[in-house]
């Protein structure tokens, strides 16, 4: 029933039942989402790449955004990061997308779920770590000795930064997934009050959703803004390693 | 009355509410599975075709749309100075142009006005010079006159008597002691004329 508050999650198949060597891969509900994300952003950013000198709005957006991470990379990650531009633009764009159309009722949100984020987040660990060796060898090891740190308390620290630096993938993928997961809840929760309080009681949670959908669209904002900064930061550690 | 029906009909709500979600608390979905692969398989595909098709055809133009937009500023600028840098060189040749030709009318009208000056100073002189001329011949032949009307008074007084002593007496007089005496007269009357 609709009423429970995870029901929203679901994953379910749409159309036939696909596989490959006894694999699942069956076209469901968050393919189609990130389906209609990913031509989203590319039919909106196709329609922003006509050749004029002064813009439309969506030739606007398009280049208001190109320049946004632009300078995000930048900052975090120096001029270094320069190739690595267009797979954070991706995902940046990607995850936002999928964020914003999951705040659309009835609809799926594809980063609310804790496999999808992760691939995410292991894929960028893996390459980030895979950077980072390329690039400097096995002097990428350093990143686990801090500079200026007493002799005695060495081993502890190098232990701190080993398990710092392999649990980025999870905190990575877990920030997104829960505070997607989380504000979904939340609001599915006080639709279920306002309508379990009917038109006499409901008004207060009524607001409360109003309010709630205000924030949670900062909040898929927020989080893709965060998932592709923090990506750079660690992208900064694999190519200016000075610790 | 009304407010007791509406705390009942909270409370009911509330346990309705309640009882509806916990009844199938199924856990999360998330943690289920089943559809892990499909997941990953649609992600990996929607995403790589989002990456390459992003990376390779549209990130590109939109920088390059950027890189030209910047560099057609830059030249728009660069053009805006050229062009404000010949007004300005234009500006200043105009107003040398006005100046010298300013000068020019100066010293033009200047020399000008000299050149009447000197004209008329000229023609002043030699008109006084004309007119000088003019009075003293004027003054000679009045002095001419002067001398010759004499004469010619005195011939035509002697004349005269002459005539009127023929017409008076019947005859003639010797003319040479007639203009004796008649000179004398006048010399008489000249200096009674001259003398006073």
């Amino acid at each position: 029933m609709a009423a429970n508050p995870m029901y929203q999650f679901n994953v379910y198949r749409i159309g036939p039942e696909i596989k490959i060597n006894n694999i699942d891969i069956s076209f469901t509900n968050a393919s189609l989402f990130m389906v209609i994300s990913s031509l989203a952003i590319l039919i909106i950013f196709n329609l922003g790449t006509k050749r004029s000198i002064i813009p439309n709005k969506i030739q606007l957006l398009a280049e208001l955004s190109y320049s946004f991470i632009s300078k995000m990379i930048s900052d975090t990650a120096g001029s270094k990061a320069k190739p690595y531009f267009s797979f954070i633009f991706s995902l940046f764009m990607f995850v936002l997308f999928c964020n914003m159309f999951g705040m659309i009722p009835y609809s799926f949100t594809v980063t609310s779920h804790i496999i999808v984020t992760f691939v995410l987040a292991a894929f960028i660990f893996i390459g980030v770590t895979i950077i980072g060796f390329i690039k400097h060898g096995l002097g990428y090891l350093k990143l686990f000795v801090p500079s200026g740190v007493p002799m005695v308390l060495l081993p502890l620290i190098v232990v701190i930064e080993i398990i710092s630096y392999l649990s980025r993938p999870i905190s990575l993928s877990v920030r997104l997934f829960a505070n997607m997961m989380a504000g979904h809840t939340m609001m599915k929760v006080f639709g279920g009050f306002v309508v379990s309080l009917g038109i006499v009681g409901g008004w207060l949670p009524l607001g409360f959703s109003v309010a709630l959908t205000g924030l949670e669209i900062l909040v898929a904002f927020l989080q893709a803004y965060v998932f592709a900064i923090l990506t750079c930061i660690y992208l900064n550690d694999a190519l200016n390693l000075h610790h | 009355m009304l407010k007791k029906i509406i705390f009942q009909f909270l409370a009911l709500s509330l346990i309705f509410t309640y009882s509806a979600q916990s009844a199938e608390s199924g856990g999360m979905p998330q943690l289920n599975p089943e559809f892990w692969i499909s997941q990953i398989f649609w992600l990996v595909l929607t995403f790589g075709l989002l990456f390459i098709i992003l990376s390779k055809f549209i990130l590109p133009k939109i920088s390059n749309n950027l890189e030209t937009r910047k560099s057609q500023i830059l030249e728009n600028i660069e053009t805006a100075d050229k062009q404000r840098e010949e007004t300005e060189k234009k500006v200043k040749e105009f107003d040398k142009i006005i100046n010298d030709t300013k000068v020019e009318a100066k010293n033009f009208f200047n020399s000008e006005r000299q050149k009447v000056l000197d004209d008329i100073n000229n023609k002043r002189l030699s008109l006084e010079k004309d007119i000088e001329k003019e009075i003293i011949k004027a003054e000679e032949e009045i002095d001419q006159l002067k001398k010759t009307s004499q004469e010619k008074i005195t011939k035509i007084a002697i004349e005269t008597s002459s005539d009127l002593v023929k017409q008076l007496i019947g005859e003639d007089i010797n003319k040479s002691s007639l203009s004796a005496i008649v000179e004398d007269l006048s010399k008489k009357e000249m200096e009674k004329h001259n003398g006073i």
